[in-house]
C-alpha cells in the first residue's frame, strides 16, 4: 500500500517533470538536472542526520567517489549510463561502509570532525594520482542522447530526463526504507541508543547501514553530477559542497524527503539568482560569488535557532492548523529537535538541575 | 641526518600552530561541551583585520595586538549571540550552528576582502638559522612562532592556577551546577572562555598566515589539523592539546618532506581515524566510564 502510494506520487512528479522539461530552455533543463542531483544527495544526508542521528560533513567527498567512478567506467570501459549509475552508487556504498564502520564508534563532534577531515583530504587524492584521476584538470565525461530521439534533440533535456528518473527511483526506495522496519529502528537508535540496544537492536550495525545507504545516495548524486556537468575535477568537490548539502538538508527539514526537495531547490536556484541580482547591481564578481556562501551560514544558524524543523516542518505545522483532522501519517515532527542525540551531554552547563529521569517525568 | 633535523625543527614550529588551535578548541570544549568549528574562520577574520591595520600603520606589532583584541571580542560576541541559545539543545544543533558560523564568517571575509591570496608579513626574519656550519631549517621567525604559543599557553596555565577568574573557569567546567550554587556567574565565565579561545585562535592565524597565505578559506586545513591535534591529546586536556599539536606537526613534516606534500591532508585523516579507533578519548584524557 505504502509502496503503491509512493509509486503513484513518483509517477505524478515524473509527469510534471516531463511536461516542464519540454517547455523550458536548455539552461532551465540543466538546472532541473541539478535539482535532481541535489535532491538525491540531500535526501541521503537528511536521512542520515534526521533518522539515524549521525552527522556527516563529508558527503561532498562521497559525491566525488561516485563522480570519479562514473568517469573511469565511462572513459575506460564505455559502460552505458543506466549501468554506470547503480555501479557508482555501489562503489560509493562500499566507501560509505568503510567510513561508517569508523563512524559507528564515534558520536557528535568527533564524527563531525572526522567527516570534515574526509571532505578536506579526499579531493587531494586526485592531485596525487594525476595519471589515473586527471589531476587538477579532472576527467571529462560525454553523454549523447540516443539516436532514436533525433539528431536535433537537446542533450540537456535528455540529461534532465535521465537524472529526474534516477532521482525518482532513489526517492521511492528511500521513502519505503524510511517507513520500513529499518527506518523505525533508525529512529529508535537516534532517540535513545541505550533503550534501543536493550530492546535488542544492533545499534552499531544500524548506524553503519545508515551510512551505507546515505553514501550510496551521495554516490548516485555524484554520478549524475558528472554526466550533467560533463567534467569531474577536484574543484567541484570542495568543503563548500558538503556544507551546501548540509544547509539544504537543515533548511528543508531533517529526516523528510519533501524537505530534501525544498532544500535542493534552494541550493540550486538561490545562489544563481543572488549572483545575478548582485552583479546586475554593479557588485564585483568576487563579492557576488561570496554572498551565497554567507547566506548558507545565515540559513544554518537561523534555522537551527529559530525553526529547527526546517521548511517542511513549518509547512506541516501550517497544514495542521488549517486541516486539524488531516491524518499525519508521517507523524508530527518529533517533540525534541530532530537532531537528537543525548549521550554524554549531561555535564553541560545551562542544564536544569540534575534530577533523575523519573523525577523529571513526574514533574512534567 | 641533517635533513631529519630540519624536518623535526620545522615540524615543531608548525606543530605549535596546531597546538594553539587545539588549545582554543579544548578551552571551549571544557566549558560548554561544544566543538567550535568556526575557530579557523574566526582566525581568518582577525588576521584580515591585522593585515588592514598593518597596511595602514606600517607596524606589525600594532596589527598583532589589534588582531588579538579582535579575537577576544569576536569570541565573546559569538558566545553571547548565537551559542548561548543552543547550549541546552542536543549536541548536533550546536555542530550545525558552528558550521554555519564557519561559512558565514568565510563568506563575509570573501565579500569584504575578496578571494585573492594575500601575503602576510612575518614578525622576524625568515632567513635560516645555522648552528656552526649546520643549517637548522628554521628561521628566527619560526622560533618566535613556537615561543609565542608557548608563552600564551604558560600565561593561560598561570591564570587558571593563580587567579580567581581562573578558579571560576575551572569550577564552571568541572560542575556548572555546583559552581552556580556557590555564586559563580557561569554565563559570564563561559563568555570569558570563548573570548580567551578567540584570542588564542587569532594568535594561530597571525602565526601561520605567512606560510599559508591569507584567503577566506586559508585556515580550513589548519583548523582540521588543529582539531586532530586536540583529539590526539584528548579534548579535555590543555597539556594534551600542546603535545598532540607537536606530535602531529612533526609527523606531518616527515610525511611532507619524505613522501610529498599532497599526502599531508590524507595522512592527517589517517592519524585522526587511527587515534579515534584505538583510543577514542585521546592519549591524555583521564578515562571516565561512559554509558553504553
Amino acid at each position: 500500500m505504502t509502496l503503491l502510494r509512493h509509486l503513484a506520487a513518483a509517477v505524478a512528479v515524473g509527469a510534471v517533470v516531463w511536461a516542464l522539461s519540454v517547455q523550458l530552455n536548455a539552461f532551465r533543463d540543466f538546472q532541473m538536472a541539478q535539482v535532481a542531483v541535489y535532491v538525491v544527495a540531500i535526501a541521503g544526508l537528511s536521512l542520515l542526520i534526521g533518522l539515524s542521528g549521525q552527522i556527516s560533513l563529508g558527503h561532498g567527498a562521497f559525491m566525488a567517489v561516485g563522480a570519479y567512478t562514473t568517469a573511469l567506467l565511462m572513459l575506460h570501459l564505455n559502460w552505458p549510463i543506466w549501468a554506470v549509475f547503480p555501479a557508482s552508487a555501489a562503489v560509493t556504498a562500499l566507501a560509505g561502509a568503510v567510513v561508517g564502520l569508523a563512524a559507528a564508534r564515534l558520536h557528535g563532534p568527533y564524527l563531525a570532525g572526522a567527516t570534515l577531515m574526509l571532505a578536506v583530504a579526499l579531493p587531494s587524492l586526485a592531485s596525487q594520482f594525476p595519471g589515473v584521476l586527471g589531476g587538477d584538470q579532472g576527467l571529462s565525461v560525454t553523454v549523447v542522447p540516443p539516436a532514436a530521439l533525433g539528431a536535433t534533440f537537446p542533450p540537456t533535456r535528455w540529461l534532465a530526463w535521465v537524472c529526474a528518473l534516477a532521482a525518482l527511483i532513489a526517492l521511492v526506495i528511500l521513502a519505503n526504507l524510511g517507513r520500513s522496519r529499518v527506518g523505525r529502528n533508525w529512529r529508535a537508535i537516534r532517540d535513545d541508543p541505550v533503550a534501543a540496544a536493550l530492546s535488542g537492536l544492533n545499534v552499531a550495525a544500524l548506524r553503519v547501514l545508515a551510512f551505507i545507504v546515505s553514501a550510496a545516495c551521495a554516490g548516485l548524486a555524484g554520478s549524475m553530477l558528472a554526466v550533467t556537468t560533463s567534467l569531474v575535477s577536484p574543484g567541484s568537490f570542495t568543503l563548500s559542497l558538503s556544507i551546501a548539502l548540509l544547509a539544504g538538508a537543515v533548511l528543508g527539514g531533517l529526516g523528510t524527503l519533501t524537505g530534501a526537495l525544498w532544500g535542493a531547490l534552494v541550493v540550486v536556484l538561490v545562489p544563481t539568482y543572488v549572483t545575478d541580482v548582485a552583479t546586475s547591481h554593479g557588485l564585483s564578481g568576487g563579492v557576488a560569488a561570496n554572498i551565497p556562501i554567507a547566506a548558507y551560514g545565515v540559513v544554518l544558524i537561523v534555522v537551527m535557532l529559530v525553526f529547527p524543523y526546517g521548511i517542511q516542518g513549518g509547512l506541516r505545522r501550517l497544514a495542521g492548523q488549517f486541516l486539524p483532522s488531516s491524518p499525519t501519517r508521517l507523524g508530527p515532527p518529533a517533540r525534541r529537535a530532530p537532531t537528537g542525540e543525548r549521550t554524554e551531554d549531561l555535564d553541560s552547563p545551562y542544564r536544569r538541575p540534575p534530577v533523575s529521569e523519573h523525577q523529571e517525568e513526574g514533574t512534567s | 641526518m641533517n635533513e631529519f633535523l630540519q624536518f623535526t625543527l620545522g615540524g615543531v614550529s608548525f606543530g605549535m600552530v596546531y597546538a594553539a588551535i587545539a588549545l582554543s578548541l579544548v578551552l571551549i570544549w571544557r566549558g560548554t561541551r561544544i566543538l567550535n568549528y568556526a575557530q579557523g574562520a574566526m582566525a581568518v577574520l582577525t588576521t584580515y583585520i591585522a593585515l588592514t591595520v598593518i597596511n595602514h600603520t606600517g607596524s606589525y606589532w600594532e596589527g598583532f595586538v589589534v588582531a588579538l583584541a579582535a579575537g577576544l571580542v569576536l569570541g565573546a560576541v559569538i558566545e553571547r549571540v548565537v551559542i548561548r541559545p543552543v547550549e541546552s539543545r542536543p549536541p548536533l544543533n550546536a555542530v550545525v550552528v558552528t558550521i554555519g558560523l564557519l561559512v558565514l564568517i568565510e563568506g563575509i571575509a570573501g565579500i569584504i576582502y575578496g578571494g585573492q591570496y594575500r601575503s602576510f608579513p612575518t614578525a622576524f626574519s625568515v632567513t635560516g638559522l645555522r648552528a656552526g656550519s649546520v643549517s637548522l631549517g628554521i628561521s628566527r621567525n619560526d622560533v618566535f612562532v613556537a615561543g609565542a604559543v608557548l608563552a600564551v599557553a604558560l600565561a593561560l596555565a598561570a591564570m587558571f592556577r593563580f587567579t580567581s577568574a581562573g578558579l571560576r573557569l575551572r569550577a564552571a567546567a568541572f560542575n556548572a551546577y555546583a559552581a552556580r550554587l556557590l555564586g559563580v556567574r557561569v554565563g559570564r565565565v563561559l563568555t570569558l572562555g570563548w573570548a580567551l579561545a578567540g584570542l588564542i585562535g587569532a594568535l594561530a592565524g597571525l602565526l601561520v598566515s605567512p606560510d599559508t597565505f591569507l584567503y577566506p578559506s586559508s585556515m580550513d586545513s589548519i583548523f582540521v589539523l588543529g582539531f586532530t591535534a586536540a583529539v590526539i591529546g584528548g579534548l579535555d586536556s590543555p597539556v594534551g592539546a600542546i603535545v598532540g599539536g607537536l606530535l602531529l606537526g612533526v609527523a606531518l613534516n616527515y610525511v611532507g618532506g619524505y613522501l610529498g606534500s599532497n599526502l599531508v591532508p590524507l595522512f592527517g585523516l589517517v592519524a585522526l581515524v587511527a587515534v579515534l579507533m584505538i583510543r577514542p578519548s585521546g592519549l591524555f584524557s583521564v578515562s571516565h566510564g561512559r554509558q553504553v
